[in-house]
């Protein structure tokens, strides 16, 4: 049986530089999460891109929701928007493909092109 | 639709969010053969006007299109089973929502990963008071993010450590309390 005194020993262990940091420069990862989003999975999505991140240890990067992107059926959608505001849409997101756009995208800057709402839409 | 009950408090919890809310009380209460999700915030609440239309599902806050589907599929996955759903609010105050499912009616939705819920609810909104009950006649368990924050002491919430520990633990009181009450936690 787990207790809250556990949480005292786990945050010695995590590592608290977010303070040292202002996130000006962050790469911002957006879940859409209204009714729409949710219905189609967008909670495992976020889970995904926000362990992803984590366990990567990636320093650069927010993951945060907004609402309604008013793409319904391209749902789960995520936006990546770099540092300069340039923006790469993302859409019928799952948790395996979350891990991807980590990995290629956020790590290595190569877009996955095949999720992208240009590749999908038609 | 959504196809289980962590995925609809988790919609529902998105309006207390948006309407401002400090404090979100979100209760699962087992009895009598019903299964009652009460979700409660602080929030701007809701006119007399928007609150009779609010089940309706041509009435939405969005301004991306003109339907809001939360609430009345929320509402029709409680009745489909037997089960009521009632809403109350007042402007300045917040708003107070029940729906209630009958347990063992096949039409009912599993409980979902309500760890999971809480734990993105958490990252999403870290400097929200979260406080969450489960409960049959026999037992109950409370999470309250008041408590984890005195624990940790101005380490963040919304570290994924801690949001990840924020899961398995409610998760594991899911299990003591409703494991043999709902069938699908086991």
């Amino acid at each position: 049986m787990k207790s809250l005194e556990e949480l005292r020993a786990l945050k010695a262990k995590v590592k608290n530089d977010m303070s040292l940091r202002d996130g000006a420069d962050d790469t911002r990862v957006v879940v859409g999460m209204a009714t729409c989003g949710i219905a189609a999975g967008a909670r495992p999505v976020m889970n995904a891109f926000v362990e992803e991140v984590s366990k990567r240890n990636i320093k650069n990067v927010q993951v945060t929701m907004t609402g309604c992107m008013g793409l319904c059926r391209l749902e789960p959608i995520v936006e990546v928007i770099d540092k300069d505001g340039n923006k790469v849409t993302y859409v019928k997101m799952n948790a395996e493909k979350a891990a991807r756009v980590v990995a290629e995208h956020l790590v290595n800057g190569h877009v996955v092109s095949e999720y992208t709402i240009g590749a999908t839409a038609q | 639709m959504l196809r289980d009950i962590s995925l609809h408090i988790h919609d529902l919890t998105e309006n207390s969010i948006a309407a401002g809310a400090r404090l979100v009380t979100i209760k699962l209460v087992a009895e009598n053969g019903m299964l009652a999700l009460e979700i409660g915030d602080n929030g701007k609440g809701m006119s007399p006007e928007m609150l009779s239309r609010v089940e309706d599902p041509f009435t939405t806050s969005r301004t991306e299109r003109k339907v809001g589907m939360g609430i009345p599929f929320f509402k029709l996955a409680c009745e489909q089973t037997g089960g009521d759903f009632k809403i109350t609010s007042e402007p300045g105050k917040g708003t107070e929502l029940r729906g209630r499912f009958v347990i063992d009616n096949i039409d009912r939705l599993p409980l979902g990963d309500i760890g999971e819920t809480v734990g993105m609810l958490i990252y999403e909104s870290p400097d929200l008071h979260y406080i969450v009950t489960l409960k049959t006649s026999e037992d109950e368990f409370v999470f309250d993010t008041d408590e984890v924050r005195e624990q940790l002491e101005g380490t963040p919430i919304n570290d994924f450590e801690i949001v990840q520990w924020i899961k398995e633990y409610i998760n594991e009181g899911v299990l003591n309390i409703f494991g043999g009450v709902l069938d699908e936690i086991t």
